[in-house]
C-alpha cells in the first residue's frame, strides 16, 4: 500500500488491523487505539481519501490502498489548516482523539469548507474526546474552514473574555 | 482488540466468493467490515474464514432498474442517504442510512451489510421491510429472491443461509412517499434506536390505497406493523386514522425489553414513531 | 499570536500542542522498548466465587508464550499497596477467591498482544460461584459479606461534624435541624437520590511498560500515570528497593480525570515479570477491559433532607447514605466521601449533618473520578435546594442568594470545620444571571408553557475544595507515606537556568492534558522574563524531580505552580545581584523583561540571561561570595486548600412523548482566583462540564444482579459526543485566594463539580408543571418518560 505518499510493503497476518499495522510495522504511532468497537476514532486515517477507523479495517483489506495518517497530513512541513486550527484555538488538550479528530475535520472540510456548527458536530460524531467537550474543537474547525475559504477566522473567544 | 486467527481470502468475482463460501461452512462475509469486525475483535464471533467481497467489482452501483431501484452489496451507508435515485423512490431507507452511526462508518458500512447483520436495532431494516424491498441472495446455486418482511428471522438472525451473499436489495418503485424516524441511544437521531419506525404510504382519491409500515428496535427483530397497516389502508390518513394506525403498532409484536427501554417504554415508542414515520410519510405521499 | 514572554492573565499558544498535532506526541503505548514482551490477562467471568483450580500448562505450553504466572508466583510481593488501607486490599492476582467480574486470575506473558491473548483463553480456571452482593442496601445489611475476613461490609462511616474529632471541633448540628424542623412553620423537602456509577473513559486506555536491568538493578517504567512518584514509590517498596531504583516516567497521557491517579496490580506485575524474564514487558488495556481493570467513580445513594422556612431561609440540612467502594481499597478509595463531606454544605451558612458509610461489594473498586466526592455532594445540596425552592414556590436564584456566606464572613469556617478562604458567591450569581438573561429565560419558558412545549431553565452553584494539600491532612493520609514518599501534598518547583541562558523547569505533577508546559512556562516567563521559547517544563519523571505528588484535585497550580512561582522568584533575586554587578547598579534596580535584565528606568543597557548564567558557572567572575549556579528548588506547603465557586445554567426541551431531552444552551460563571492562562482555564471548564453532562443524561455503570457489569463497551457506556452538546458561553468572576503568592485556585474539576444537578434541575424545571420533582441521573429518555408517567398516576391517584 502507500502510506503518505510512500509504497511500503509487509507481511502480516490476516487478523492484523491496519492500526497495528501502521503503529507496529511502519512506527507511525501518531494513529491512535482508544476501543474496540469502532465508537472512538482515535484511530481514523483516510483509505483512498475516505476517513476510516483503521481499527475497524484488516491490513490486508488495504493492500493496494492510498492511506494517509496524522504524520502525512502536513504537506512540506506546512501544517493543514485543521492543524492550524487545533493550535490556535485550543482544539486539544491531552491530544489523543486529536490526531483522528483532525483527520475527520480534515474529511468534513475537504468535501465542504463552510459547514454550520450543528454540520461539524455532527459530522464529528465519530470521534470521541474526553477533554474539552468539543467547544474548542468546533471553534478550531471552524477556524479553519475559515482559512481555506481564504478568509479571516473569527477572534479567539479567551481575548474578548480576558480579566 | 486482537481477533482469533483465521484464513482470509479476497476473491476478484462473485464466483470465486460464492466458491469460498460454499466450500467453508465456517465462513464469513465481509464487506464494509463495520458490524463485525467489533465482534470479532472482542473474539464474541470468530469465523474460521473472512471471504472479503470488497475487491469485487460491479457490486457498488445504486441503479434505476425500470420498476425497481437496485442496491448493490458494496453500496455504502453515506451513498444510500444522499443517492438521488434513493431520495425519490426510498425516503424512508435514505433518512434510515443518514441515521446510521458516524461518518466514518457511513462512509465504510454497506446497507446490505446492516441488513445482512440484522440487528434488532439498526435503523435500515425497517426502511427496507417498509418499502417492500426484496433481498436477493446469491449462493453456488444460484440466486433466490426473499421478501423484506421474511429476511429478519431474529435477533442478529438472517433469512440467509451461511454460504449465500446479500448482493442486492431491490425496492420497487412503488409511488406513493415514505419516512423513517427514532429516538436514538443518545437522543435525537443518534446511534442505534431504542425504538423507531419506518412508514410508505400511497394515497388515491383521499384515500389510503396501501401502506406498509415495519419497526426497529421495539420487538426481537425489525418486522411489519400489520395491525397498524391494517387499520390505516383504508383510511382517509387523517389524524383519527394516524392515532388509530399507532395504537395498534405492536400487535404480534414480542417487545424486547433491553438497557434503553422496558418493555412498556417500547410500546409506547412504537406508536409514537408510527405516527411520526406515518405523518413524514403522508407529507410526501 | 506570536508572543516572547507572557505574563500571568495571557494567552499563549500551548507549546505541548505541535507535537500532538502532527501526530508525534509519545504516549506509553508509543514509546517501544527493544525485545519487549506483551502482557494479557485471564479475568473472572464471575463476581463472586472460589478458585479451585488454575491449569496454565496449555496457555504456557504455546508458541511464543514466555510464562504465564498466578498469586502463587507473586503472593509473597503482597497485596496492591494502598495509600488509604481501610477494607480489603486487592492481591496482585487473585488469591483463592474472585470477588468482582474482571478481576485478574493469571497473568500470560508473551511475544506479541495477539498470541499474548490467545494464550489467555487457553487457561482453565475450575470456579465454584458464590452469591454475590451488588445493590448497596443489600451489602450495607450484611446478608451476604464480600470478605469473609472481614467484620461487615460496611468500613467506616463519615461523619460531618467529628471526622477528625481529635483535632477539629464542631458542634453537632442535629439539635438545631430537629428544632428547625419541629417548628410549625417548618417546610421540609426530603428527596433519595442515587449518584450513579461511573466509568472514568479517558480515551487512552492505561498503558504501561517496565525494564528491570540487572546489574544497574534498577526499574525503568513508563506509565499513563498521574502520579509517577507514588508509583515509583509503591514499586520501590514492594520489591525492596531504595526510590532512586526505581525511574518512572508518564510521557504524554491520553486524559486522566482521576482513573490514572491510582498505583495498579499491572504496573507491579509487569515490573515483577521483567524482573523474571529480564525483558521489557508492556501491558496496554483494551477498552473492555479498563471496564473492569481500572477504577470506576461515584455510586452512591443518599437522602437528602432540607429543612426551611417558607420564605427561603434554609434552617438545616441532612445527607445520609451509602457510597461504593467496590470490592477492594486501592489508592484513595475510602476517603473520596470525605472529599464530598467538606463541601456538603455548598456555599451555604445552615447548620448541616453528613453521614456517608463507605460499603463493600462484588463491583470493581471505585476511587477517584474528576470531583471525586464533591460532585456527589453538590448533587445532593444543589437538587434539594432546588426542590425547596419550588416547595415554598420561591425563585431559585433567590432561595440561594438568601442562604450564601456573605463576604464579610470570610474565611469562613464551615460545618465541618474547615475553613473557606475566600468568596464572592453573589457577584458571581449576579453575573450569571445578567449573561444568561435569567428574567428573559423565563419568560421564554412562560412563552412556551402556554404553547405546550417543556422548556426547562435549570440553575445550580457550587463550592469547591481543591489545591490538596494542606500539611495538616497530611496526618489523615493526604500524603504518599504509604508509598514511602513524603507524608504531604507540597508541591516542587525547581526553576535552572543553564550556562546558555535556556530555563529549565521541572515540576512534580502528572498531567494528563492540562497544558502544564504552557502555563508553568508562563509562570516562569512571568517572573524571570525569560522568552517562552526559550523554557523547557518538565513532569512527570522521578529521575527529574526530586518529589512529585502528581495532578488531581485541581492541585497544580495553586501548589506545584506556587513551588515554580516561588523557586523563579529565588532565581530572579540572585540574578539581580549579578546583573547589578555586571551593570554597576543595586540589586533592587534590575528589572527584568524581553529575555534579560536592565536596571530600571535605562531599558537600553541590557545584559541577557546568557550573559548572566555564565557568570553563575564562573561565580570568580561574579560579585564577592557568590555561590556557583542559578538553580533553586521550592517546597510550598500550603496552609489551606483554596476553595473555589460558580454558578451555572442549563436549558433544555423536553419531548414528552418520547422523554428525549433537547439541550439548548449552557452557561456558566466560574470563580477560580486568579487566572494564569484564560485560554487553558476556559478548556478545563469545558471539558469538566461536558463530563458532568454525560454524568446527568447517558452514563451509567450497571451491573446485574449477579455482578456483570452490563457497559462495559463504549456501544453500552454512551459519553457525550459533539452532537450531543451545544456550545458553551462562558464567563468568570475573580476572587483571589491568600493561601498562596498567585492567589490562583484550581479549575480542573469546577465544571463537573457545577454541572450534573444543572441539567437534571433543568430537566425537573421543564416537566415540572406535570408534576415531576426528580429523576435519578442517567437522564436517559426512557426515565424521563417512565417519571412523566409516573406523575401523571400520582397525579390520577391524588385526583
Amino acid at each position: 500500500m502507500t502510506v503518505n505518499g510512500k509504497a511500503v510493503s509487509g507481511s502480516v497476518e490476516p487478523r492484523t488491523l491496519l492500526v497495528h499495522f501502521l503503529r507496529e510495522d511502519l512506527l507511525l504511532t501518531g494513529t491512535h487505539v482508544g476501543c474496540e468497537s469502532g465508537y472512538c476514532g482515535a484511530c481514523t486515517v483516510h483509505v483512498d481519501g475516505v476517513p476510516t477507523k483503521s481499527c475497524m479495517v484488516l491490513a490486508v483489506q488495504a493492500d493496494g490502498a492510498d492511506v494517509t495518517t496524522i504524520e502525512g497530513l502536513a504537506q512540506n512541513g506546512e501544517l493543514h489548516p485543521v492543524q492550524e486550527g487545533f493550535w490556535e484555538r485550543h482544539g486539544l488538550q491531552c491530544g489523543f482523539c486529536t490526531p483522528g479528530m483532525i483527520m475527520s475535520a480534515a474529511a468534513i472540510l475537504a468535501d465542504d469548507d463552510n459547514p454550520t456548527e450543528a454540520e461539524i458536530r455532527h459530522g464529528i460524531e465519530g470521534n470521541l474526546c474526553r477533554c474539552t467537550g468539543y467547544h474548542n474543537i468546533v471553534r478550531s474547525i471552524e477556524y479553519a474552514a475559515a482559512k481555506m475559504r481564504g478568509e479571516e477566522p473569527a477572534p479567539p473567544e479567551w481575548e474578548t473574555d480576558l480579566v | 482488540m486482537y481477533p482469533r486467527e483465521f484464513a482470509y481470502v479476497a476473491p476478484a468475482t462473485l464466483d470465486e466468493a460464492l466458491d469460498a463460501l460454499a466450500s467453508n461452512p465456517g465462513a464469513k462475509v465481509l464487506a464494509g467490515g463495520q458490524s463485525l469486525m467489533p465482534l470479532m475483535k472482542m473474539r464474541l464471533f470468530s469465523p474460521e474464514m473472512v471471504v472479503d467481497i470488497g475487491r469485487i467489482p460491479g457490486l457498488g452501483a445504486i441503479e434505476d432498474k425500470g420498476d425497481h431501484i437496485a442496491i448493490g452489496a458494496l453500496v455504502r451507508h453515506q451513498q444510500t442517504a444522499m443517492d438521488a435515485l434513493v431520495a425519490e423512490h426510498a425516503q424512508a431507507l435514505a433518512e434510515a442510512a443518514a441515521y446510521t452511526a458516524d461518518m466514518q462508518v457511513r462512509m465504510r458500512g454497506t446497507t446490505c451489510g446492516s441488513l445482512a447483520h440484522a440487528d434488532v436495532a439498526a435503523d435500515q431494516p425497517a426502511g427496507a421491510i417498509a418499502l417492500g424491498s426484496t433481498m436477493v441472495a446469491a449462493s453456488k446455486n444460484g440466486t433466490r429472491e426473499i421478501a423484506a418482511g421474511d429476511f429478519f428471522v431474529d435477533t442478529l438472525t438472517s433469512a440467509l443461509n451461511a454460504d449465500e451473499i446479500l448482493v442486492e436489495i431491490r425496492v420497487p418503485k412503488a409511488g406513493g412517499g415514505s419516512a423513517y424516524d427514532k429516538l436514538g441511544r443518545r437522543g435525537g437521531h443518534s446511534d442505534y434506536a431504542v425504538a423507531g419506525a419506518a412508514a410508505w404510504v400511497r394515497k388515491s382519491n383521499g384515500t389510503v390505497e396501501d401502506a406498509r409500515i415495519a419497526l426497529t428496535g421495539v420487538g426481537t427483530k425489525p418486522m411489519l406493523a400489520a395491525g397498524s397497516m391494517e387499520a390505516f389502508i383504508g383510511s382517509d390518513g387523517g389524524d383519527v386514522a394516524i392515532a388509530a394506525a399507532a395504537d395498534r403498532a405492536t400487535e404480534g409484536v414480542t417487545l424486547l425489553e433491553d438497557l434503553y427501554g422496558s418493555e412498556e417504554y417500547k410500546a409506547h415508542l412504537a406508536k409514537v414513531f408510527v405516527a411520526r414515520a406515518l405523518r413524514g410519510a403522508l407529507a410526501r405521499a | 499570536m506570536t508572543t516572547t514572554t507572557s505574563a500571568l492573565g495571557g494567552v499563549i499558544r500551548r507549546k505541548e500542542d505541535p507535537a500532538l498535532i502532527r501526530g508525534r506526541g509519545r504516549y506509553v503505548d508509543d514509546i517501544r522498548r527493544h525485545g519487549e514482551l506483551a502482557v494479557a490477562f485471564v479475568r473472572s467471568p464471575f463476581a463472586h466465587a472460589r478458585i479451585n483450580s488454575i491449569d496454565t500448562s496449555a496457555a504456557a505450553a504455546m508458541k511464543g508464550v514466555h510464562a504465564v504466572y498466578t498469586i502463587d508466583d507473586v503472593r509473597h510481593l503482597g497485596p496492591l499497596i494502598a495509600q488509604v488501607p481501610v477494607g480489603k486490599l486487592r492481591p496482585l492476582l487473585a488469591d483463592g477467591e474472585v470477588n468482582h467480574a474482571g478481576e485478574a486470575v493469571a497473568m500470560v506473558v508473551a511475544d506479541d498482544r495477539y498470541v499474548a491473548q490467545d494464550a489467555a483463553e487457553a487457561v482453565v480456571v475450575d470456579y465454584d460461584p458464590l452469591e454475590a452482593v451488588v445493590e448497596l442496601k443489600d451489602a450495607a445489611s450484611d446478608r451476604v459479606k464480600v470478605h469473609e475476613d472481614l467484620d461487615s461490609n460496611v468500613l467506616l462511616s463519615w461523619v460531618g461534624h467529628e471526622w477528625w474529632a481529635d483535632v477539629i471541633a464542631v458542634d453537632d448540628p442535629r439539635p438545631k435541624i430537629e428544632e428547625a424542623k419541629a417548628r410549625e412553620d417548618a417546610v421540609i423537602v426530603e428527596l433519595e437520590m442515587v449518584n450513579q456509577r461511573l466509568i472514568p473513559v479517558a480515551i487512552e486506555p492505561r498503558a504501561v511498560v517496565a525494564h528491570w536491568i540487572e546489574g544497574y538493578d534498577k526499574f525503568e517504567v513508563y506509565s499513563s500515570s498521574q502520579i509517577p512518584h507514588a508509583l515509583g514509590g509503591a514499586i520501590a517498596k514492594t520489591f525492596g528497593l531504595p526510590s532512586n531504583a526505581v525511574h518512572v516516567r508518564a510521557p504524554e497521557v491520553g486524559g486522566g480525570f482521576g482513573c490514572k491517579l491510582n498505583v495498579y496490580n499491572d504496573e507491579i506485575l509487569v515490573c515483577f515479570a521483567s524482573k523474571e524474564l529480564h525483558r521489557p514487558v508492556r501491558f496496554t488495556e483494551t477498552r473492555r477491559e479498563a471496564a473492569v481493570s481500572t477504577i470506576q467513580g461515584r455510586g452512591w445513594i443518599a437522602t437528602a433532607t432540607l429543612v426551611g422556612t417558607p420564605d427561603g431561609e434554609i434552617l438545616g440540612y441532612e445527607l445520609k447514605g451509602l457510597a461504593d467502594m467496590g470490592a477492594y481499597s486501592q489508592n484513595f478509595t475510602v476517603a473520596i466521601p470525605l472529599l464530598g463531606l467538606w463541601v456538603s454544605a455548598g456555599q451555604y451558612d445552615i447548620p448541616a449533618y453528613f453521614e456517608v458509610a463507605c460499603v463493600v461489594t462484588n463491583t470493581q473498586t471505585t476511587d477517584a473520578y474528576r470531583g471525586a466526592g464533591r460532585p456527589e455532594a453538590l448533587y445532593y445540596i444543589e437538587r434539594a435546594i432546588d426542590a425547596y425552592a419550588r416547595e415554598i414556590g420561591m425563585d431559585p436564584a433567590d432561595v440561594r442568594r438568601k442562604n450564601y456566606w456573605k463576604n464579610d464572613q470570610f474565611p469562613a469556617v464551615n460545618n465541618t470545620g474547615l475553613a473557606i478562604d475566600s468568596g464572592d458567591y453573589e457577584t458571581n450569581l449576579d453575573k450569571l444571571l445578567e449573561i444568561a438573561d435569567y428574567a428573559g429565560l423565563r419568560q421564554m419558558q412562560a412563552d412556551a408553557r402556554a404553547e405546550g412545549r417543556y422548556i426547562g431553565i435549570g440553575l445550580s452553584t457550587y463550592l469547591e475544595i481543591c489545591g490538596f494539600g494542606p500539611s495538616v491532612l497530611s496526618e489523615i493520609g493526604f500524603g504518599w507515606n504509604n508509598y514511602g514518599l513524603p507524608s504531604s501534598f507540597s508541591g516542587s518547583g525547581l526553576v535552572r537556568v543553564n550556562p546558555d541562558g535556556s530555563v529549565n523547569v521541572i515540576i512534580g505533577t502528572g498531567p494528563s492534558g492540562q497544558g502544564h508546559e504552557t502555563t508553568w512556562a508562563q509562570i516562569a516567563s512571568s517572573v524571570l522574563g525569560v522568552e517562552i521559547d526559550m523554557i523547557r517544563v518538565s513532569h512527570g519523571d522521578t529521575a527529574e524531580s526530586p518529589m512529585g505528588v502528581g495532578t488531581f484535585g485541581s492541585r497544580s497550580a495553586a501548589v506545584d505552580g506556587a513551588a515554580t512561582y516561588q523557586a523563579a522568584v529565588k532565581v530572579r533575586d540572585k540574578a539581580a545581584e549579578i546583573a547589578a554587578h555586571l551593570l554597576e547598579a543595586a540589586p533592587e534596580d534590575i528589572r527584568f523583561a524581553d529575555g534579560g535584565a536592565h536596571v530600571a528606568g535605562t531599558p537600553g543597557r541590557v545584559v541577557t540571561w546568557a550573559e548572566i548564567a555564565d557568570v553563575a558557572y564562573r561565580p570568580h567572575t561574579g560579585p564577592e561570595g557568590l555561590d556557583a549556579g542559578l538553580e533553586a528548588h521550592a517546597i510550598f506547603s500550603p496552609g489551606n486548600a483554596t476553595w473555589p465557586f460558580g454558578s451555572h445554567i442549563a436549558v433544555v426541551e423536553v419531548d414528552p412523548d418520547t422523554g428525549d431531552v433537547e439541550f439548548l444552551r449552557y452557561i456558566g460563571v466560574d470563580d477560580c482566583g486568579n487566572v494564569i492562562s484564560p485560554m487553558i482555564v476556559d478548556g478545563q471548564v469545558h471539558g469538566g462540564i461536558a463530563q458532568g453532562v454525560g454524568q446527568a443524561m447517558f452514563e451509567e455503570a450497571i451491573y446485574d444482579e449477579a455482578g456483570n457489569l452490563l457497559t462495559g463497551s463504549l456501544i453500552d457506556y454512551p459519553i457525550p459526543t459533539a452532537g450531543d452538546l451545544p456550545s458553551f458561553e462562558l464567563s468568570r468572576t475573580v476572587t483571589p485566594t491568600d493561601v498562596n503568592p498567585m492567589g490562583v485556585k484550581g479549575i480542573g474539576e469546577a465544571g463537573t463539580i457545577g454541572s450534573a444537578q444543572t441539567l437534571v434541575n433543568a430537566v425537573v424545571d421543564a416537566l415540572a408543571p406535570l408534576g415531576v420533582t426528580h429523576i435519578d441521573m442517567p437522564l436517559r429518555p426512557r426515565r424521563v418518560w417512565q417519571a412523566i408517567q409516573d406523575a401523571r398516576r400520582d397525579s390520577d391517584v391524588s385526583a
